[in-house]
């Protein structure tokens, strides 16, 4: 057996434990060898036999149980995200941040709490802001809706609010500003000129745990001279 | 990726009708408007229903009509943001203008819809947690022990529950006296504010009288207060999302300095919209004072039983009433 001595700060140590010793096996072979995984392979792997599963599983079901009332909803929908349409099919219990997310891969989107608490999900549906994470998708199948990836124009110009919230050092962590980014940038197409308590009543529903409100409502503000 | 919702069939009728229809079809169907409650239910899994019907395509239950006797009606799938910014409603009834405006957070006011604010279910703790508590269909309150976190739940009507009415809107409009428009199979029926909301007494299991297959289409809200003084206020932890620990609605008519006419009423002290009976009476006929407010405090928590850990909304509920009596001088 090795024994391991004091630990000794003016070694490199290398990383990991040690390695297992071979015990009672004889052949030439080891019994393990290491898999040299890395996060990434691992991922891929997941997917890969996540898509075997699925997909047998798929296959092996003799028969997909029919709608059981034609009446309701179909799979298959057109939603208009960010001035395109597109078709994307989505399940019943399919919410509006998933579906941007991973059906769409709009990832600016983010799912914070998943329930309505936090306002990282936030996207703009007609005009007005909502909670995609808590919005059923065929609930705005005919609405227009817009992301943080919208936000921005044609040609990659920052929207005054996005440079206006990076002049004032308002992001952190940066979890909940596309949420904020959102929800200034429709505060400003309803109202170009808000009060510094009006603005705070609108950005209320936006959670920042890094605590940077008023550099947010310092940026809305500046944005607002802008626009 | 997982919405975490169990599977279910999403039906969006276009009319009243085919609502029914499908309500009439499927045993366990659950209405759906702005799915603002309804959805944190299923992500809980503490609800499971098959079938899901989204009313929010119906346009007989949106809007906001004027009605002949100075009155509104308020469709029950209007949103709290619609509510909040109507004029109509600003200049009649701003206490529930106000009490909509205080609801949640404004992502939450722009799809949360007024039917589901008056309807949604407690915010008992425990009882949204899954508990098998007496209105999950148990035989016990996990709230009212002697170690329970109860400073959220209720100081009157206690019947095996402990829970609170949740709703803001709830309090303006049951002081503003309105009726809710329920119809079931093709007939409508109008059921008033003090017969909508129901308490543990009656049946521990929901919080309204609407039953399966029932819908919400509606509320009138008479012309009767139309105009009055009124005044709402909200007390909760925070601003934003946050349920009330009370709040309380008033509206009064008053002739020359005196108070003609007072409806008030208290919330989340109570299973249902607690009206201030003994206030009313107390201050009919009376001018706004010192003298009445004294009085007013005296009686406006009288016979509250405190739990645990929620004495303080005693003070907190007779200091409403206080200011909104005061609101009138």
């Amino acid at each position: 057996m090795e024994t391991y001595g004091p630990y000794d700060p003016t070694v490199d140590y290398v990383p990991g434990p040690a390695p297992r010793p071979n015990r009672g096996h004889t052949g030439e072979t080891p019994l393990w060898r290491p898999l040299h995984m890395t996060r990434r392979n691992f991922l891929r792997g997941v997917v890969c036999s996540g898509v075997v599963i699925g997909g047998s599983a798929y296959l092996f079901s003799a028969t997909t149980p029919a709608r059981a009332d034609t009446r309701a909803v179909e799979r298959l929908v057109r939603l208009t995200v960010n001035g395109r349409a597109r078709s994307v099919e989505v399940a019943p219990n399919e919410t509006l941040a998933t579906t941007l997310r991973y059906r769409l891969g709009l990832t600016g989107t983010k799912i914070g709490c998943n329930q309505g608490e936090c306002g990282a999900c936030t996207v703009i549906a007609d005009g007005t802001t909502i909670y995609s994470c808590s919005t059923l998708t065929h609930r705005v199948r005919d609405s227009e809706i817009t992301t943080v990836e919208g936000v921005a124009g044609e040609d990659g110009t920052l929207h005054p609010v996005q440079q206006a919230f990076i002049e004032e050092i308002a992001p952190q962590c940066g979890f909940c500003t596309p949420g904020q980014v959102v929800t200034a940038v429709a505060l400003l197409n309803r109202n170009p000129n808000p009060t510094v308590e009006e603005a705070r009543l609108a950005m209320s529903g936006n959670l920042c745990r890094c605590g940077a409100y008023d550099h947010y409502l310092r940026g809305v503000m500046k944005a607002a001279e802008r626009v | 990726m997982t919405d975490v919702m169990h599977n279910f069939e999403l039906f969006q009728p276009a009319t009243l009708a085919d609502a029914q229809a499908i309500l009439g079809d499927h045993e366990d169907a659950w209405i759906i408007a702005g799915g603002m409650d309804s959805l944190d239910w299923f992500k809980h899994r503490v609800k499971q229903p098959s079938v899901l019907v989204d009313v929010a395509n119906i346009p007989d239950l949106h809007g906001i009509r004027e009605e002949d006797d100075g009155g509104l009606w308020i469709g029950a799938t209007t949103t709290l943001t619609e509510v909040n910014e109507s004029e109509e409603v600003q200049s009649r009834f701003p206490a529930l203008a106000q009490a909509a405006l205080r609801v949640a957070s404004p992502q939450i006011r722009n799809k949360g819809t007024i039917g589901g604010n008056v309807s949604q279910d407690t915010r008992c703790t425990y009882y949204r947690d899954g508990f098998p508590c007496y209105r999950a269909g148990g035989n016990t309150c996990y709230a009212n022990t002697p170690t329970a976190m109860n400073r959220e739940h209720a100081l009157f009507g206690v019947s095996r529950c402990v829970a609170v009415t949740p709703s803001d809107t709830a309090i303006a409009l049951t002081a503003l006296e309105a009726a809710f428009i329920v119809e079931r199979g093709g007939n409508r029926r109008e059921v008033a504010a003090a017969d909508f909301f129901i308490g543990p007494d009656i049946d521990i299991t929901r919080m309204t009288m609407l039953e399966r297959g029932d819908i919400l289409v509606g509320i009138r809200i008479p012309g009767k207060w139309a105009g009055s003084r009124q005044y709402f206020e909200k007390v909760a932890d925070r601003n934003t999302w946050d349920f009330a620990l009370a709040n309380i609605a008033m509206a009064a008519t008053m002739e020359g300095s005196a108070i003609s006419d007072i409806s008030i009423v208290c919330g989340a002290v109570q299973c249902i919209p607690r009206r201030l009976t003994d206030v009313e009476s107390l201050a009919r006929g009376e001018t706004p004072g010192e003298e009445l407010e004294t009085l007013v405090k005296r009686v406006a928590a009288r016979g509250a039983e405190p739990l645990n850990f929620n004495h303080f909304k005693v003070p907190l509920m007779e200091n409403l009433a206080v200011r909104a009596i005061r609101s009138l001088a």
